[in-house]
């Protein structure tokens, strides 16, 4: 075991290296870059417009003029599916940096400042933590009702925890440390110590989180647009399609089968980053890292 | 021992009274006025009145909350507004369709899920150990729904092998079972991948111990040194994230029940939101957060039975 030589955080140039080591983290990046170009460049792949509807061509399978079909209204799916990468990504990086913010700010002033405001925030995240996560996000986006602000809301609400958690314990070890010491002798107040001093040792632990909640995010939007309370029609979300798509899934496989894949491909890939990140980050694992 | 689950217990007191006080914030985050927005455009004054008065919602937000908190406290989560039935009838009702497939989907967890990460564990980074990976990745990135709607589309609509509708309220036991499969097998499989990434990586810290190698130097025979030795203390860990998972578990079962429209929690939840029944929601939040609660003082109390090691500060 190398754990009692290794630095308590892991150096940028060793945690790059260590990540471009990990063949599977190679596998997520590059779908990830893909993934990111087709929502950035939307407008110039897509073959047709994502709302346009054309009765005349409705539930057409797989074929050259639409390569994977059309749905009920005679709109294109592929275009539906590459719009639709915009929303998922959008509300899946925009929850996870609001449950990252949030989270990890709470996490630092329960540390830091410990006493009866620890105790409220180490409280406020044992009820979140009671209830089941896909079900705190349907009771919060069903009472704000349904619209895209409203989601991102829900869906952040349900990760702010992991974060509080992650920023608070090493904050606890780092304010006695004597460089945190040394800056509050120097007469520097708690917002600068936390935040200049403290704050920039954990970041790579909660960036890290970060990639694999965003994971999350995505599977927890996609489940609420399927359930019904997502980003409202015809705005296209992969969720929402597969929620359409059930409607007629005896006879247009087509509609579920390819946003499905969608999905799966973008959890996928932020999940392997993820873990490899997370195992390049963490000194005790990079010694087994494949 | 039991001084220790006494004190786990009235650990429990604050979660469950904040719980409850989320709850209730949550339910009047309702933007307008809740009676409208439950009885629709068309309601007339009389009727608004009427349900505002139902509610409680004419009262002061103070006694709202004393009046909230003494219900629930005293087991009375509120009755459905549109069946009359109460919360906890609506559940039991359902309850016994979701049990079976939770417990199935646990069981199909364990069963493949321990077996399987052991292997990958003591063959790290070979061939098992990194297809293992990769298929138990795939399997926790997976929506509960997505793969319930593949497994769906291909065995029971294309090959015909299952039922489209996973349940049969009357057939015999041989049909039931038949059409709790699919669903068993859905969140079974995601439960698999689970327990298996988890038993993988307390198995790799285990057989690190000094007292593995003490074993093997004593000549312990392989089967015994992996099983008696090895996933003994594994299996702590283990026990933990299983029950942490929980939560999540209650997720999945919600989404599946809706695919392969399975009468059970998900189903409830559903109508719920679809009639806009509040008051059979708020109640299902509070008896959902209560099974989570309970669940998690399980787990710390078997945790404690496990590691003799464990006390609380």
């Amino acid at each position: 075991m190398t754990t009692l030589t290794a630095p308590l955080v892991a150096k940028p140039t060793t945690l790059w290296h260590a990540l471009f080591q990990n063949r599977l983290s190679w596998i997520g990046i590059g779908l990830l870059v893909m993934i990111v170009l087709v929502a950035l460049f939307a407008p110039l792949i897509a073959p047709y417009d994502p709302l346009q509807q054309n009765i005349a061509y409705r539930l057409e399978p797989p074929s050259a003029e639409f390569w994977l079909g059309t749905d009920t209204y005679g709109r294109d799916v592929l275009s539906r599916l590459i719009y639709g990468t915009r929303v998922s990504l959008l509300v899946g990086f925009v929850a996870v940096m609001i449950a990252m913010v949030v989270g990890s700010a709470l996490g630092v002033i329960a540390g830091y400042v410990g006493g009866m405001t620890d105790r409220l925030i180490t409280g406020f995240v044992d009820v979140l933590l009671s209830f089941p996560t896909l079900l705190l996000g349907l009771m919060v986006a069903a009472m704000l009702g349904a619209s895209l602000e409203n989601l991102i809301i829900a869906i952040a609400i349900t990760e702010i925890a992991p974060f509080v958690r992650i920023a608070r314990a090493p904050t606890i070890a780092l304010k006695q440390r004597d460089f945190v010491e040394a800056g509050r002798s120097l007469g520097y107040g708690p917002g600068r110590l936390m935040t200049v001093h403290i704050l920039p040792n954990m970041i790579s632990e909660v960036l890290v989180l970060g990639a694999l909640w965003m994971a999350t995010a995505i599977r927890t939007e996609a489940s609420l647009s399927f359930i019904g309370l997502g980003v409202p029609p015809p705005a296209p979300t992969w969720g929402s399609m597969i929620r359409e798509g059930f409607e007629n899934i005896l006879d247009a496989w087509w509609l579920t089968v390819f946003p499905s894949l969608a999905i799966l491909l973008t959890v996928l890939a932020l999940s392997l980053l993820g873990d490899a990140l997370r195992d390049a980050n963490d000194p005790k694992t990079r010694s087994e890292r494949s | 021992m039991i001084q220790f689950a006494i004190k786990r217990l009235m650990l429990a007191i604050p979660t469950l009274l904040a719980m409850l006080t989320a709850v209730f914030v949550l339910v009047r985050l309702v933007p307008g006025d809740p009676a409208a927005v439950m009885l629709g455009d068309q309601a007339s004054a009389e009727s608004l009145a009427a349900m505002r008065e139902q509610l409680g919602l004419n009262q002061p937000i103070a006694m709202q909350y004393i009046h909230f908190l003494g219900d629930m406290l005293t087991g009375n989560f509120g009755a459905s507004m549109t069946s009359g039935k109460t919360v906890l009838q609506e559940v039991s009702l359902v309850l016994p369709w979701t049990l079976q497939l939770t417990f199935a989907s646990v069981l199909i967890g364990l069963v493949f899920g321990l077996p399987l990460g052991v292997w990958a564990a003591l063959r790290r980074n070979a061939w098992p150990d990194y297809v293992g990976r990769i298929l138990s990745l795939t399997g926790l990135s997976f929506p509960a729904f997505v793969s319930a709607m593949l497994m769906l589309l291909v065995f029971a609509i294309h090959f015909r092998w299952f039922p489209v509708i996973g349940s049969l309220v009357d057939g015999g036991f041989v049909s039931q079972l038949h059409a709790l499969t699919l669903p068993a097998l859905n969140l079974g499989l995601i439960m698999t991948a689970y327990v298996m990434r988890v038993t993988r990586s307390s198995m790799i810290s285990v057989l690190g111990e000094d007292y593995i190698r003490t074993a093997k130097a004593k000549g312990v025979r392989p089967m015994r040194l992996v099983l008696r030795h090895g996933l003994r203390n594994a299996l702590i860990p283990i026990v933990t994230v299983v029950g942490l998972y929980f939560g999540t578990l209650i997720g999945n079962s919600v989404l599946t029940e809706i695919v392969f429209n399975r009468p059970g929690l998900g189903k409830l939840i559903l109508g719920a939101l679809n009639t806009r029944d509040y008051t059979l929601l708020q109640g299902l939040m509070v008896v959902f957060a209560l099974c989570v609660i309970v669940v998690n003082i399980i787990t710390d109390i078997v945790y404690g039975l496990v590691d003799p090691r464990v006390k609380i500060k």
